[in-house]
């Protein structure tokens, strides 16, 4: 009946391909990626400027130096105060939820996006791997960007507390306290923010993206945000 | 013997929307000859934008089978349909469905990247199909700067970046006004008889009519009736009269 010629596979495209495609797009949707990005900045922020202003306290503390308010509060308390890993738990959780609405809702408003690549013939790990990239280096950026703004805020903060000492004894890496506590050091904090940034934005929008992809091109494209 | 380049069997397409289940398509048989122009027409609602999605593998049958080339669509892996849609088949739709973030070559060159296409190939081979549908001189526009016709012109180019055989329109001409609707019909037309190009058009615009080797009307899921040219043209002089 009918002639029949078999079809091919569809090949896979080069890493520099996907790079080139995602950084593109990145480019041109500078402002909206701007917007995203303050998302995954605000909550590393928010994150480093608590931890970091904790182990400030930390190491005044063990330097005899601290604060009147620490002093008047936790008197009793060394180490860690329970205070504190409350704020670090709400400000991690704060992070993760932020970071994770935001991407989603970048990805959310691209639907029709990826099911139109789909229709051109993009395979469905390509589309996840543009995402991937993108958040990926969304959330590094904003992430860093994030962690020196909470540095800076807890330091200006500590400098209120503590005056000039607070850089002689400031927790630049990681340490032992005589008390047990165990200090990070901000070098670790920053680098720690970043990875995490990254990760939550690169986890934030692969799983919809992949979700999106999955989806046959006709759904995806239906989709109203 | 005719070349039959699209077959479809007792398709049924159903949508769950909570309890509900509605059958947007009621077992469509159909079979469509290579280098036809075919338009699916019906009311809104009727399934032929459903049809076209089966078609074009855009969308899974809940029952029946798509022959596409004599290949059993059903039977195809994920990478085999991804190639099918690289390569066989050119959409255009109604909203253009153009990439916002990339120029008018940019959404040209996009198909052939993903079928390998050298750099330098594909950036001369936009160009040329860019200039064919008239937007020489406004390449490297974004979508946004573009008009609605010229962004379905965008679209049309893009359609056949990997020379595909099968060109899917789903109503191409329903967010543009009648001349620059016209032009559009016009332009894939021409495909259609200089390339040899099969074109499958779901739309409800009556100028279409007089350009249609053949028209399949839908309704409720069920084709109600398939029309040949020599009936149309009879039928477009009793609908020009109605107007």
């Amino acid at each position: 009946m009918q002639q029949q010629t078999p079809i091919e596979e569809q090949i896979d495209l080069p890493f520099v391909e996907s790079l080139r495609i995602s950084f593109q797009s990145l480019k041109i949707r500078f402002g909206r990626s701007i917007i995203t990005t303050a998302g995954i900045t605000l909550g590393i922020a928010f994150l480093v400027s608590v931890w970091t202003n904790n182990e400030i306290e930390l190491a005044l503390q063990e330097s005899g130096r601290s604060s009147a308010i620490t002093n008047l509060d936790e008197a009793a308390e060394q180490g860690i105060s329970t205070k504190d890993i409350w704020l670090i738990i709400m400000s991690l959780i704060v992070c993760v939820v932020g970071i994770a609405n935001s991407m989603l809702m970048a990805v959310t408003e691209r639907f029709r996006e990826i099911g139109t690549m789909k229709c051109l013939g993009a395979l469905d790990g390509f589309v996840v791997r543009l995402f991937l990239l993108e958040s990926g280096f969304q959330g590094f950026a904003g992430a860093l960007i994030g962690a020196l703004i909470g540095l800076l805020g807890a330091v200006i903060l500590g400098l209120k507390n503590y005056g000039l000492d607070l850089f002689f004894y400031f927790p630049l890496l990681p340490a032992q306290h005589e008390n047990g506590a165990f200090q990070l050091g901000v070098l670790l904090l920053i680098l720690f923010g970043c990875i995490l940034g990254m990760i939550l934005a690169i986890i934030g929008s692969s799983f919809p993206a992949w979700r999106a992809a999955k989806l046959p091109p006709a759904e995806a494209m239906r989709t109203e945000v | 013997m005719p070349d039959i380049v699209v077959k479809t069997e007792d398709v049924v397409k159903e949508y769950r929307m909570g309890s509900n289940v509605l059958r947007a398509l009621d077992g469509i048989n159909i079979e469509i000859e290579r280098g036809e122009y075919i338009s699916l027409m019906g009311p809104s609602g009727s399934g032929k934008s459903t049809l076209f999605n089966m078609i074009g593998a855009l969308d899974r049958p809940t029952e029946g089978e798509v022959y596409i080339d004599g290949q059993n669509m059903s039977h195809l892996s994920q990478r085999q349909i991804a190639a099918f849609r690289c390569h066989r088949v050119g959409y255009i739709f109604q909203s253009y469905n153009l990439l916002n973030v990339r120029t008018a070559h940019g959404n040209v060159t996009l198909p052939m990247i993903f079928a390998g296409i050298p750099d330098k190939e594909r950036n001369e081979k936009a160009e040329k199909l860019l200039d064919m549908v008239g937007l020489g001189d406004r390449m490297y526009h974004l979508p946004d700067e573009l008009s609605g016709g010229q962004r379905q012109r965008v679209a049309i180019a893009r359609a056949l970046a990997n020379d595909p055989s099968i060109v899917l329109a789903d109503e191409p001409t329903a967010n543009l006004d009648t001349i620059t609707g016209r032009e559009i019909i016009d332009l894939i037309k021409q495909l259609n008889l200089k390339q040899g190009v099969t074109v499958i058009s779901a739309t409800h615009d009556l100028k279409m009519l007089d350009v249609s080797d053949r028209i399949v009307d839908i309704r409720d899921g069920l084709v109600e009736r398939i029309r040949n040219r020599d009936e149309i043209e009879i039928e477009v002089g009793e609908v020009g009269g109605h107007e």
